[in-house]
């Protein structure tokens, strides 16, 4: 093989591993907007906010330290001990959990029956509502995650760097010139995680009873409610459960560049993928991550190499910030509601 | 009891559909304009100008358009950052390649190419609905901000890849580059907005709003009644884009001076103008303009109050600014979802009515 199609290869590999860290985002969108028909654009602030909450509880910081000193003029920054990484990650849940409580109390109850538009700027306006909030209480500085847990056998976090297996394995099949593919583990180990995740919400909403109810929900909210479902219960547990899964996104992608503001940036990538898989499909939310993120890597290595300068005379970059967009919009032309969502029929 | 309509006859179909139907409402219509053309005029200064008056009219220009295509044609768009650059850009090119050009001519052919844009973006929503929708616009937002940054015929080659608004004069006015008067920038866009509102407010009530309407209550029976869906779409998007592209322009040329695209029109404004619609009121040209100026004014009396009176740190400042200003599009939305727009029109029946209780 030439080792232009070999870094070819190599990109799309890697395109791969970064599609399985969007799907994470987007899983949190999809479950959410099946069950309350919210389109929840705090997910990548949840992400960033769990993360941070993560970081702060297992440094022992103290939350509001900078304001508090602002005001206060003391000078309080640490309670002076360190939570094991496991412990941090329960308290981490409890924070989501009450926050999935907090948002439904004075949010979302206000807002049964509105428009979507309305639910979805509300949301927009939970997102910049957290984003000062995590920052105010934590700090804005670049943090780096520990995640070193010796009772689950990962007493040096979670791996990093490239992968000298595959490295090693694959480095004999092209020329001088190539050393092998770099796949970073830790986008191996996302890509498991992302796995786990799926099949165990899956699981958990195909055989559980509160699964079951929360499959009631997303069906018909009156419907539901005439069973004897509580709308707002599934609520708490919904958004509780998008917690859960945006402080595994946080985590991870708070591994692979710093726990930091542009974190919350990652919401912008979700969405194509959203759009791609459809709204409203767990395996869609996967596989829609996977082919953009494929995509855009391949595309990216294509228009960027230098034999297409010479045969199309211009080379583009950076254009990973549009091409998922480009692509999704292309394809719900031909194809309204995505791979994966629900038809939309219309009566009159 | 001073507002009613007793006593107020109307004698032609003219006067029965005016817009300001009340007499009261059409003084105090006429005063505003008076003291906008009269009085402002001769006391702005250049902090007022360039801190919140020319921003305030630069954005009710945009958030009229925004609120023709979302809240009087229903679809939502995300993409409106990127079609003010588009308006900014048109205006730099016509700028520099046609020095003598009028500064209405170049917003105005600014607002046609955004215009032209802004329909090409609008084709997928006959197909695209909804949510779908509004995050396919984002492709504009992401793929025309990252093409003005790429090709650099767009920014003449300049080394820093900014654009830079050179000084350029309405009827002998300067009212763009360093030298230009607060009183002449103000009165430039005043001019446009007046006339802009005044468009919007008609095209609105006539048979092109009226079925972008029937288009946004349900589409499917406007197309049943008669109703071109591709038509009535296209020139929401087109009308929509036009307006957003005038306030690109302006708040290129007038009130930034020099730009950097990624900053000046990234996703960030796309936001805020989705939110000066939202809370201002969806399908309301007053609420338009009160969506800007709340928008606008809030962040600056926010910044005077945390930096000057309580003297916190920058930093602490704009985190809080931006817990606040979620605070208040959350309640904003959980007190009154359509606006602050209705809130004013719930206020007009019960003055109606006062004191008496019915």
């Amino acid at each position: 093989m030439s080792d232009t199609v070999l870094y070819g290869i190599e990109a799309a590999l890697n395109g791969l591993m970064t599609g399985v860290m969007y799907s994470l985002v987007a899983l949190g969108f999809v479950l959410i907007f099946k069950a309350s028909g919210v389109f929840n654009y705090a997910q990548g602030v949840m992400a960033l906010f769990s993360a941070l909450t993560l970081v702060g509880i297992q440094e022992g910081q103290v939350p509001f330290a900078h304001l508090i000193n602002a005001i206060f003029g003391t000078n309080v920054q640490n309670f002076g001990w360190e939570v094991p990484a496991l412990l941090a990650i329960i308290l981490t849940i409890g924070v989501m959990i009450l926050f999935a409580w907090l948002v439904e109390r004075f949010l979302l109850k206000h807002l049964i029956n509105q428009e979507p538009v309305i639910l979805f700027m509300a949301t927009i306006g939970l997102a910049y509502f957290m984003e000062g909030f995590g920052d105010l209480m934590w700090g804005s500085d670049i943090k780096t995650i520990d995640m070193s847990m010796p009772m689950l056998g990962l007493p040096e976090g979670l791996p990093q760097g490239g992968s000298f297996m595959i490295e090693d394995a694959t480095a004999s099949w092209g020329g001088d010139g190539f050393y092998g593919f770099f796949i970073d583990r830790l986008d191996i180990t996302a890509a498991i995680i992302a796995i786990i995740l799926v099949i165990t919400l899956t699981v958990f909403s195909q055989y559980s009873k509160t699964g079951r109810a929360l499959r009631a929900v997303a069906d018909d909210h009156q419907a539901a409610l005439s069973v004897g479902i509580s709308l707002r219960t599934i609520w708490v547990i919904v958004w509780s459960l998008a917690g859960v899964v945006a402080l595994v996104a946080g985590v991870m992608w708070g591994a692979k560049s710093g726990v930091q503001f542009s974190l919350s940036l990652i919401t912008l990538k979700a969405l194509p993928v959203l759009m791609l898989g459809g709204f409203t499909s767990i395996p869609g939310a996967i596989i829609g991550g996977v082919i953009i993120g494929v995509g855009e890597k391949v595309f990216e290595y294509i228009v960027s190499a230098s034999w297409f300068g010479d045969a199309m005379g211009f080379t583009m970059n950076a254009t990973e910030n549009w091409f998922a967009y480009v692509l999704a919009l292309i394809f719900l032309v031909f194809r309204p509601q995505g791979l994966f969502g629900d038809k939309i029929i219309e009566r009159v | 009891m001073f507002y009613r309509e007793a006593g107020d006859f109307k004698k032609t179909y003219a006067e029965d559909n005016q817009t300001f139907p009340l007499r009261v409402d059409r003084w105090a219509y006429y005063l505003v304009l008076v003291i906008a053309f009269g009085a402002v005029p001769f006391f702005i200064n250049n902090w007022w100008a360039n801190a919140a008056i020319i921003p305030f009219l630069v954005w009710a220009i945009a958030s009229l358009g925004l609120n023709i295509l979302g809240g009087y044609c229903g679809q939502i768009s995300l993409g409106s950052g990127g079609f003010m650059a588009v308006g900014a850009y048109s205006a730099y090119k016509l700028m520099t390649s046609f020095p003598d050009l009028n500064m209405f001519i170049v917003v105005l052919i600014s607002g046609a190419i955004t215009a032209l844009v802004g329909m090409l973006f609008g084709l997928p929503s006959l197909r695209i609905k909804g949510f779908y929708l509004a995050v396919a616009t984002l492709a504009a937002q992401f793929f025309l901000v990252w093409m003005f940054n790429k090709f650099s015929w767009f920014y003449n080659n300049s080394a820093s890849g900014q654009i830079h608004a050179p000084t350029r004069s309405v009827f002998g006015y300067e009212v763009t580059g360093a030298t230009a008067t607060a009183p002449a920038k103000y009165l430039f866009c005043l001019v446009l907005v007046v006339l802009f509102a005044w468009i919007a407010r008609n095209l609105t009530r006539g048979r092109i709003g009226r079925s972008w309407m029937a288009i946004r209550d349900m589409d499917i029976a406007a197309e049943i009644i008669g109703v071109n869906p591709l038509k009535t779409k296209l020139t929401a998007f087109g009308v929509s884009s036009f307006y957003i592209g005038v306030a690109g322009a302006l708040f290129f040329t007038v009130y930034l001076g020099d730009v950097e695209v990624g900053e000046a029109f990234g996703i960030q404004k796309s936001f805020l103008l989705i939110f000066m619609v939202i809370i201002g009121g969806l399908g309301s040209i007053l609420g338009s303009f009160i969506g800007a100026g709340f928008l606008v004014l809030m962040p600056l009396l926010l910044k005077y109050i945390m930096a000057e009176k309580l003297g916190f740190p920058t930093d602490i400042a704009a985190h809080l600014e931006f817990v606040i200003i979620g605070f208040l599009i959350m309640l904003t939305l959980v007190l009154e979802p359509h606006g602050i727009a209705q809130l004013w029109r719930v206020a007009k029946q019960k003055l109606r009515l006062w004191p008496f209780p019915h």
